[in-house]
């Protein structure tokens, strides 16, 4: 088939994850040309990611959950047709038929129609208030009622069905799960490891039913009234059935296509149906007798059918449904055969009820391999269990270790070395072992660019330690040199610097050098021992031990511009400025014949400056009342905002006053990097809070606390820290939170990149931070308020001090300016000078 | 040492180039372990009452002037003018030790120029002019190669 395989007609029906899984594996192939491509889509949207489902009530929209992009699509060549249902498959002729009665002619056909929650057929359930929780209608609709709703059930206590219990809790209500089986989440976890998720959910405030079978829903009185078998009932506003799902196979099976006596698309190991022109992959499809309700093994189907279709290897033989998550809050992990149901299996069992911590772990019969385990409330263990099992590594003498807590507080891991090469690290992107050394080998060195290159870790981002440690490990082999230290001079990182400075209460470059360095300090060194020392100390940066410390901006206060003038900015909180000092700034800007510019930040720059007239500028600024705006300084830039509810008809707060504290809280705090924030007055978020390190978006009921975003070169959307504020845990999450990046982060890292590299991620971020997991909180406030209170401006302080005015001057010598610096006039106002045009107007010799 | 004896010493030491020293400006005018840019050209007169330069010629060149207080060496003069950045800014850069070396670290590009003699680090094909540098009282003086 392959060799004549140019233009094939291929249509795609369905277009799910996994169906844009499957589209993207081969428009990425190099024989993707030799198809003609055209995908069927039921729904009016494009593929979603339906994991993340729930983080629509947390701020992710839609379009952040987009996964399929029909412009990509078309670019790839393909064809997409959304709102357009096929509804009849006649193999005979090789076509399909659309609900609209066109038909439409295939070589090869693959089905990607997914599945559909199962509803149990209780008298009742079509109530207008009983609701699935399968797509983004679903979560409208979802929300829309709980609007008015005090309480909630959700039926079915699996895995998703707690998820949804989950969103109605942050939806603010009361909810409750009622399960028919006699535990939580019984496909994943034991008896044990169940009993303990529900003792930590009930203690959240989630009532939970188990043995509970629903007889009947009735209106009652304006309530949903549920009728259990053996007489008992509950009251409640809205359900949520969640218990479990069926295979899309319809229009399979009415085309004779063989599927399950339960349902789905029976398939061969080459994802090839009965007949061998359709292929079935996702949750659709009927691997010997198994649905795979997960997204990896959905991936690894469209993969193997990119590979049948192109003529290559590759099978499908079952997958692995190991899964870790947060539930509620509460870690769970499971492992292959977590109920120990395999012949000859024996457990080892750790239990602490103190600390709600459950592990056991299913071996061999001579406890040799590891065949299965479950946790529940501590998953630090997972990535290290899962290894062994995917690889069957030979378990350690005293297997126990590996879940027993450590008294130094380690957990044994797995060494990267032990794994073979092809062990599967990430498996949502089936990456090996091999893969990722390969790319290291291949000049990746650091774990940003081995992601960039392979993927591994950006789907659930479970394997992201297991990762680093490969790259780590990589990196040793290949010689090269594993750490963070500062720079040769000295043998720290940035955090351990920082560290040694605040308890040893250095104050001067000189003594740090002599105490714990070597040499006479360099570039790198010197503007990070600089940062710390004044995010600690706060001292004035041009005092005369710190002065030769600065990179030049901070030593100008200035921004040098590619001739060698400055540009100056002052502060602008919160973009708002009253007219009279705007004339201010256009009356300097014209006095000094200023470049002048709005940045993006809602201030204005003003450019062209010689470095003499720096002080003479400043004078004037200050004097109308201007501050500077540290745009030259690893500090805090700009807050930037919209009126708020104080002008726009849709505002729920006053995001003006809000930003104004903050911007007035926080400038002039010294950090690893430059720091930007954002504050929205509703969600509409015109001031794009959630592309900021800080961003802080207006609800009802306060304000939800964003974090970690990035503009510029490599952006990063900003998580959702926290929500429903009010103004002071507001004040105190960000006072916390700055003063831990400025603590921990290496030199010249963003809060983004930060995050990334921190491990245990935004949930570790939580407990530090929240819960006060570190037990540093009222350390980081209090070092957040001594550097509120001794703020300075730090031009006002320099214009009033001749002694640190010496610097500007051009030559220490003369009053000359330095007639290097050449301006020609563009559109009305002055722009440095181009080489050519500097050549043009020079004097002859 | 008295200014006849500096020139007597390094007129020793710089037998063939006979080095002119001139007063460029004074010493509380230098920034510790740091630059600061003066003028200075063949024939420009610097006065030691005015503290400036009384004549201009086309010959002028900016310096840059750091001063190290804790090296060996404490004076070092290398052209102002950086010929990666085309950009008179050397004197604002930062100093950096690098591969052992003292070096300018430009502040625009940030390639390093060895002080000792102006070599770029990055880019041996590229050399500041350097100068000699002395302390004569309050007063930094600055050495000429050229010939009266």
């Amino acid at each position: 088939m392959t060799e004549n395989a140019k233009n094939q007609k291929l249509i795609v029906i369905g277009n799910g994850m996994v169906g844009h899984h499957f589209l993207e594996q081969l428009a990425s192939h190099q024989q993707a040309t030799n198809f003609d491509i055209t995908i069927f889509c039921e729904e009016s949207r494009p593929a979603y990611d339906r994991v993340h489902l729930s983080e629509y009530f947390t701020g992710r929209t839609a379009v952040d959950l987009t996964l399929g992009d029909i412009e990509q699509y078309r670019q790839w060549g393909f064809e997409t047709r959304l709102n357009d249902k096929i509804v009849e498959i006649d193999r005979e002729n090789k076509t399909v038929c659309t609900a609209s009665g066109i038909s439409h002619s295939y070589d090869q056909l693959v089905l990607a129609t997914g599945s559909y929650p199962f509803v149990p057929p209780i008298p009742g359930h079509q109530h207008e208030r009983c609701f699935v929780y399968r797509t983004l209608e679903d979560l409208d609709s979802i929300r829309s009622v709980a609007g008015t709703a005090k309480s909630g059930v959700v039926v079915g206590g699996g895995l998703l069905g707690l998820e949804a219990a989950n969103a109605l809790k942050a939806l603010g209500l009361e909810a409750h799960v009622v399960e028919f089986a006699p535990g939580l989440m019984t496909a994943q976890l034991d008896d044990g490891g169940s009993a303990l998720l529900r003792n930590k959910i009930e203690a959240l405030g989630v009532k939970v039913h188990t043995s509970t079978a629903t007889e009947q829903i009735e209106e009652v009185d304006g309530h949903l009234r549920m009728q259990f078998k053996g007489g008992s009932e509950l009251c409640t506003d809205m359900i949520v059935f969640s218990a479990g799902i069926r295979p899309q196979d319809e229009l399979a099976k009415s085309a004779g296509l063989q599927t399950g006596e339960r349902g789905g698309i029976v398939i061969d190991s080459g994802c090839r149906t009965s007949d061998s022109n359709i292929f079935a992959i996702g949750e659709c499809a009927l691997y010997e007798q198994r649905i795979f309700g997960l997204v990896a093994p959905g991936y690894s189907m469209a993969r193997t059918a990119v590979a049948q279709l192109t003529g290559e290897e590759g099978t499908f033989t079952g997958a692995d449904m190991s899964t870790k998550l947060k539930l509620l809050g509460v870690q769970v992990g499971s492992i292959g055969d977590a109920h120990g149901r395999s012949a000859g299996a024996s457990a080892i069992t750790f239990v602490d009820e103190q600390s709600g911590v459950y592990k056991r772990m299913i071996t061999d019969s001579e406890g040799q391999k590891l065949l299965g385990a479950v946790m529940v409330g501590d998953t630090d263990d997972y990535d290290t269990l899962l290894q062994y099992h995917l690889n069957d590594i030979q378990l350690p003498e005293h297997p126990e270790q590996l879940i027993l807590p450590t008294t130094d507080g380690t957990a044994p891991t797995l060494g990267a070395a032990a794994l073979p090469t092809s062990a599967t690290v990430c498996s949502c992107h089936n990456v090996s072992k091999g893969q990722i050394v390969d790319v290291v080998a291949g000049g990746c060195h650091s774990l940003a660019e081995v992601k960039d290159a392979t993927k591994a870790s950006t789907g659930c981002g479970g394997c992201a330690a297991l990762l680093k440690n490969i790259v780590d490990e990589e990196l040793a082999v290949l010689g090269m040199e594993v750490n963070n230290h500062l720079c040769v001079h000295f043998p720290f990182s940035r955090q351990e610097l920082f560290h040694i400075i605040q308890v040893e209460e250095i104050k001067t470059f000189a003594e740090l050098l002599d105490k714990h360095g070597s040499g006479h300090g360099c570039e790198s060194c010197k503007p990070t021992a600089a940062s710390i020392f004044a995010s600690l100390w706060n001292e004035h940066i041009l005092e005369p031990t710190h002065v030769g410390l600065q990179d030049t901006n901070d030593t100008f206060m200035a921004n040098m511009q590619k001739n060698g003038s400055y540009s100056v900015v002052p502060r602008i909180p919160g973009g708002e400025i009253t007219p009279e000092k705007l004339i201010v700034i256009g009356e300097v800007a014209k006095r000094y014949d200023l470049y002048t510019k709005i940045t993006g930040g809602q201030r204005i720059d003003l450019f062209g400056a010689r470095l003499e007239q720096l002080p003479e500028i400043w004078r004037e600024l200050i004097d109308a009342g201007f501050e500077t705006g540290h745009a030259y300084g690893k500090s805090l830039r700009t807050v930037k905002s919209c009126v708020g509810n104080t002008w726009c008809r849709f505002g729920v707060q006053d995001s003006i006053s809000m930003t104004l504290q903050v911007e007035n809280r926080y400038k002039g705090l010294r950090s690893p990097h430059k720091i930007k924030m954002a504050v929205s007055g509703c969600t509409r978020e015109c001031a794009e809070a959630q592309s900021k390190d800080v961003g802080i978006i207006a609800t009802e009921k306060g304000w939800n606390l964003f974090v970690c975003g990035n503009g510029g070169m490599r952006p990063r959307h900003a998580d959702l820290f926290a929500t429903d504020l009010d103004d002071e845990s507001l004040i105190r999450y960000i006072d916390r939170f700055l003063m831990f990046y400025v603590r921990t982060a290496d030199k010249l890292q963003r809060t983004s990149v930060w995050l990334e590299n921190l491990d245990g991620g935004l949930d570790y971020l939580r407990d530090v931070i929240i819960d006060d997991k570190l037990g540093i909180c009222t350390e980081l406030e209090a070092q957040m308020e001594r550097v509120v209170d001794t703020y300075q401006c730090e031009w006002k302080t320099a214009i009033n001090d001749p002694e640190k005015l010496k610097r500007f001057r051009q030559f220490v010598n003369s009053d000359q300016t330095d007639e290097k610096i050449i301006f020609v006039k563009e559109r009305g106002q002055l722009r440095p000078a181009t080489t050519e045009e500097i050549v043009e107007t020079a004097e002859p010799a | 040492m008295s200014l006849a004896a500096l020139q007597q010493n390094l007129n020793n030491s710089f037998a063939i180039t006979r080095p002119q020293w001139l007063p460029i400006c004074q010493r509380s005018d230098l920034v510790t372990n740091s630059g600061v840019c003066a003028l200075w050209g063949d024939t420009s007169v610097y006065s030691t009452e005015t503290l400036k330069t009384v004549t201009k010629t086309v010959d002028q060149r900016s310096v840059a002037l750091f001063f190290l207080p804790e090296q060996e060496q404490q004076l070092y003069a290398v052209d102002n003018w950086d010929p990666i950045a085309q950009a008179g800014v050397i004197a604002r850069g930062i100093i950096a030790e690098m591969e052992g070396e003292l070096t300018i670290a430009s502040p625009l590009y940030k390639h390093h120029f060895r002080l000792s003699d102006g070599v770029c680090m990055e880019d041996s094909s590229i050399r500041l002019a350097t100068y000699p540098l002395a302390f004569n009282g309050d007063m930094v003086y600055i050495g000429s190669n050229k010939i009266q």
